[in-house]
């Protein structure tokens, strides 16, 4: 049809949000180069006047739904949802880095166009409906959190992060390459549906060859959202990225990378899914089980967190594992609550590390309750919902994901969530208590008040993590309606 | 709104605004809001007083949450309205014996005791699986942080223990609780009751006894029934006096009050089948504690397995699976709730004087403190089951029940009350009598004005519930038949179903 040579104007609006981050990031290149140094406070208003503009884009692309570009790029509620959840996410990381930035001596313009162009990327996954472009909005995320991950160059924690985070990162996208190489020899196409009708029928290719081929592109998904085996970049990325850097790596590439796990495993291998559930339940205990009794052992807040994190990715996974369109809803209302609490505690910790991130042990925190106790109440809220107490977003998150994996009869990998949930309190409390019920012997520099941006972000998460506690239907009926059957 | 809401969420309000008031005149606000609550709370027996009303009264129904439909349920029936009662009598109480004794983190201290005060109430009165759930486990945080901050030597340990049996105990519940959602379509207690009642909903009986156990296990520790009662002497012997107090008043009750309200009722072959093994852990719980009790060389410590003893009682009545074990388990429950209270707080005023636990460090007490000493033979004869006291009616009848049910157990439980004697009476002399030493007669004086107003209520009701049962049974006694009834009438169901079955299978 040469007619669809020229794409539709309604085409473009539903590309809207990737469109406008990537010209406020090359706006704020460009700005970098010709303002004079006094002018760059403007970068974080600026950053943040383009994530909002591009959350009211993705609205709008919301309001005409349907694919684009020849099937390569899908909007729904689904992408919407996502969609919205990273940019959310990188609105946050825009609050929470400005004045860390400036306390590091780097308060750079290219730190807030990495973040839109990482934001712009994880958008094109949440929308993308064609392994290349699942694998091209992979690239632009990840090879923007890379030099994200080493921002601060004369640290060599820093580097040591980017290093790793770059080479492993790029082993693994070779394995999803690898992948949809498989599948498009298998199927001829690339589009997921068009996976889907070649697998489902009579003609579909021998089942060794699509396990191999979705093994292998579990690979490069498994990376990303760091579950087990593939989780050991994790610890030693957030560890020493900046803080507010794995605020953001935590929370928004992984429910990007769990939109497309999603998708991908529902719509393109949603025929062979009694194949593929054992593998991810595996996967998922493994991941629940190397995350929490890793997180056991740590004394840095920061490498506890990631821990935790491999964990959280675990329960997802359970989600993931059902298969089902409730599956779908509940991994999906999970990552929203894990977002705010997860990127919330890290914001606190960013804070709570001073300048130079010289405090970051657990012990650090002693006395917090008695210097800053809104911080330390936040913190509060944040553990509280990470370990899954009622009403906090992260408890209704477990419950729907609890829920949908009994729905789907995984009465053995619910047991075994549950468990490992109880054991995760243990490493959670551990923090309140150092907090709370230690004396006051933390380290003697003073510790300054916290300035907007970080209150805005800290108390911003807490919020959302309260509300999604409480209200939970908010967000949960999007949720189930977007859900992919 | 009733008068029901207006309880269970004052407490919640005056957490809020204990936060946002200045530090100075927090613990005068947490006063006078806690006395408020219970004098709120006293309306509440209002329906109870003429007559007795069958069902839950005071039920507010509203929609919480859609998908799944979580409901905001709650009501009062004549099992939770004493409960309540207590939660609402001890809170004040607590924070009168914390007025001198709590002396750093005023404020929080406070805040964290309403809002404990709000999770137990609300454990009492929800009728949503899933509120309880919510409530159940709101309840652990600010207790824990009670232990933890104002705690004694080990309470970082102890508040550790305590967080972490409750959290492992109650995930099963949740699996448990999410189970049943997905069979009846409904978290509702009333609905899913009646389903059961009616056989709409019935349970493979292996499906039916994990189901049981879930729920069992998750309320076992809370109880703490023998041998998941490990967290309890730690938690007991390092939190502070409120503490102490409300835990072992409110929160142990919160286990027992599970097995009556969905243990029993819900899984009742279950619960039927397993009774042999669990009255052997109730009665072996029983012995144990006394016996532990018996040696004990801290004062705390010797009131915490007391507890396990008594609660062994508790537990033993309700699966006797009879009306009069159940009314004594219920009446145990809230003269436990009195009178252990009381000791911890007895206990509390001689810390606060000679700031130390170990009953060696006393002797002679009587000869300083005439009054502290005779209020503490009172509140010691009601533990012992002295007739005409509190706790005599509850194990009278518990035994009673128990000997109906299998006269076995009445035996060995009857040690028990023997064995009680002779640990109180034991601690009695040993810290009251005799010559007292320079240290005693030197800081130990005799009870306050304040320490007065918070020991007394607890005696006057170890003497009323004591003598005129009839204030406190006839609401007790409605509810348990109610219980009893919907667990046998499935057994004769049942019963009549398998018959055909089993001629068949001849």
């Amino acid at each position: 049809m040469p007619a669809s040579y020229f794409p539709a104007p309604a085409e473009y609006l539903r590309v809207l949000p990737e469109i406008v981050l990537t010209l406020f990031g090359v706006a704020i290149l460009f700005f970098e180069a010709v303002l004079s140094e006094a002018r760059k406070r403007i970068f974080p208003p600026l950053a943040a006047a383009g994530l909002g503009a591009a959350l009211a884009g993705s609205i709008l692309a919301y309001g005409s739904p349907g694919a684009a570009f020849h099937g390569m790029i899908l909007v729904d509620g689904f992408a919407t949802f996502f969609r919205v959840l990273v940019i959310v996410v990188g609105l946050l990381a825009v609050f929470a880095s400005s004045e860390y930035l400036r306390r590091e001596n780097h308060p750079g313009g290219e730190f807030y166009a990495l973040i839109l162009f990482s934001v712009a990327g994880q958008s094109v996954m949440a929308s993308a409906n064609e392994l290349i472009v699942i694998f091209i909005g992979l690239e632009i995320s990840s090879i923007a959190s890379y030099i994200l991950a080493g921002y601060l160059r004369d640290d060599p924690r820093n580097s040591e992060a980017a290093l790793k985070y770059f080479l492993l990162g790029s082993f693994a996208t070779a394995f999803l390459l690898y992948g949809v190489a498989w599948i498009y020899g298998l199927t001829g196409s690339t589009n997921l549906e068009a996976i889907r009708r070649a697998l489902s029928g009579g003609g579909a290719p021998p089942l060794m060859l699509t396990g191999a081929a979705a093994a292998l592109m579990f690979v490069g998904f498994g990376f990303k959202i760091s579950a087990a085996p593939f989780q050991i970049w994790a610890p030693d990325v957030y560890q020493g990225a900046p803080a507010p850097v794995s605020a953001f790596l935590s929370v928004g590439p992984k429910a990007a990378a769990f939109a497309i796990l999603i998708r991908t495993y529902q719509t393109a291998f949603g025929p062979v899914a009694g194949d593929w559930q054992p593998l991810v339940w595996a996967c998922a205990l493994a991941t629940m089980v190397v995350g929490n009794f890793a997180a056991i052992q740590q004394s840095n807040i920061k490498r506890m967190l990631a821990y935790s994190s491999i964990a959280h990715a675990g329960y997802v996974l359970i989600a993931v594992a059902a298969a089902s369109q409730i599956g779908a809803a509940a991994a999906m209302f999970y990552l929203a609550a894990y977002a705010f609490t997860n990127f919330g505690a890290f914001a606190v910790v960013t804070h709570v590390a001073r300048k130079g991130e010289r405090y970051v042990k657990i012990d650090d925190f002693a006395g917090l309750a008695q210097r800053q106790p809104a911080m330390a109440a936040m913190l509060t809220i944040f553990l509280l919902s990470l370990i899954g107490v009622p009403l906090t977003g992260g408890f209704c998150g477990k419950f729907y994901i609890f829920k949908a994996a009994l729905d789907s009869n995984l009465v053995w990998l619910t047991v075994l969530g549950l468990l490992n949930s109880a054991v995760a309190a243990y490493y959670y409390l551990r923090v309140l208590v150092v907090m709370y019920m230690k004396d006051a012997d933390g380290p003697a520099e003073p510790l300054p008040a916290a300035g907007t941006g970080m209150k805005l972000a800290v108390y911003g998460s807490a919020a959302a993590t309260l509300l999604l506690g409480i209200f939970p239907g908010l967000v949960l009926e999007f949720a189930s309606r977007a859900a992919l059957k | 709104m009733t008068l029901l809401d207006a309880v269970l969420f004052l407490p919640l309000i005056g957490f809020a605004a204990l936060l946002l008031i200045p530090k100075q005149s927090s613990r005068g606000a947490a006063l006078i809001l806690s006395l408020l609550v219970f004098i709120v709370s006293l309306g509440l027996i209002g329906p109870y007083w003429f007559a007795n009303p069958s069902g839950y009264v005071f039920t507010t129904d509203a929609v919480w949450i859609n998908s799944p439909p979580i409901r905001y349920h709650v009501g009062l029936d004549g099992l939770s309205l004493w409960l309540v009662l207590l939660t609402t009598l001890l809170t004040p109480i607590s924070v009168a014996v914390s007025w001198k004794y709590i002396d750093h983190r005023v404020k929080e201290f406070y805040a964290f005791l309403m809002l404990l005060e709000f999770g137990l109430i609300g454990v009492f009165v929800a009728l949503d699986l899933f509120l309880f759930y919510v409530f159940w486990e709101i309840c652990l945080v600010p207790m824990y942080f009670l232990i933890g901050i104002w705690g004694h030597e080990r309470r970082i340990y102890a508040a550790v223990k305590f967080f972490l049996y409750t959290m492992a105990g109650s995930v099963l519940m949740l699996a448990a609780i999410i189970y049943l959602y997905n069979r009846a379509g409904t978290f509702d207690y009333v609905a899913i009751l009646s389903q059961i009642e009616t056989g709409r909903l019935a349970f493979p009986p292996r499906v039916e006894m994990l189901l049981f156990l879930a729920f069992f296990v998750s309320f076992a520790i809370k109880v703490p029934l023998f041998p998941l009662h490990t967290w309890l002497p730690d938690a007991h012997v390092e939190a502070p006096t409120a503490g102490s107090v409300m835990l072992a008043s409110v929160m142990l009750k919160m286990g027992t009050y599970g097995l009556l309200r969905y243990c029993v009722p819900l899984f009742p072959d279950a619960a039927r089948s397993s009774a042999p093994w669990v009255a052997a852990l109730a009665i072996t719980g029983i012995i144990y504690g006394a016996l532990v009790a018996l040696v004990q060389p801290n004062m705390k410590k010797l009131v915490a397995y007391s507890s396990v003893s008594h609660l062994g009682f508790v537990v033993l009545g309700i699966f006797s699976f009879t009306q009069q074990g159940l009314d004594g388990a219920v009446y145990q429950m809230l003269n436990h709730g009195i009178s252990t209270g009381a000791l911890f707080i007895l206990v509390g005023y001689l810390y606060e004087r000679r700031h130390s636990l170990e009953i060696a460090a006393y002797g002679g007490v009587a000869t300083p403190a005439p009054n502290l000493s005779a209020v503490f033979l009172i509140t010691t004869l009601a533990s012992i089951g002295l007739p005409s006291l509190n706790n005599f009616v509850g194990e009278y009848l518990v035994l009673q029940g128990a000997a109906a049910a299998h006269f076995t157990w009445t035996a060995f439980a009857a040690l028990g009350v023997i064995l009680s004697a002779c640990y109180m009476l034991w601690l009695y002399q040993r810290a009251f009598f005799g010559k007292a030493s320079e240290g005693v007669a030197h800081h130990v004086y005799d009870l306050t004005g304040r320490e007065w107003a918070a020991i007394v209520p607890l005696i006057a009701l170890m003497v009323w519930m004591g003598t005129f049962t009839q204030s406190f049974l006839p609401p007790i006694r409605a509810q348990n038949a109610r219980i009893l009834e919907s667990a046998r009438r499935l057994k004769t169901e049942r019963v009549q179903n398998l018959v055909p079955e089993a001629i068949r299978a001849r």
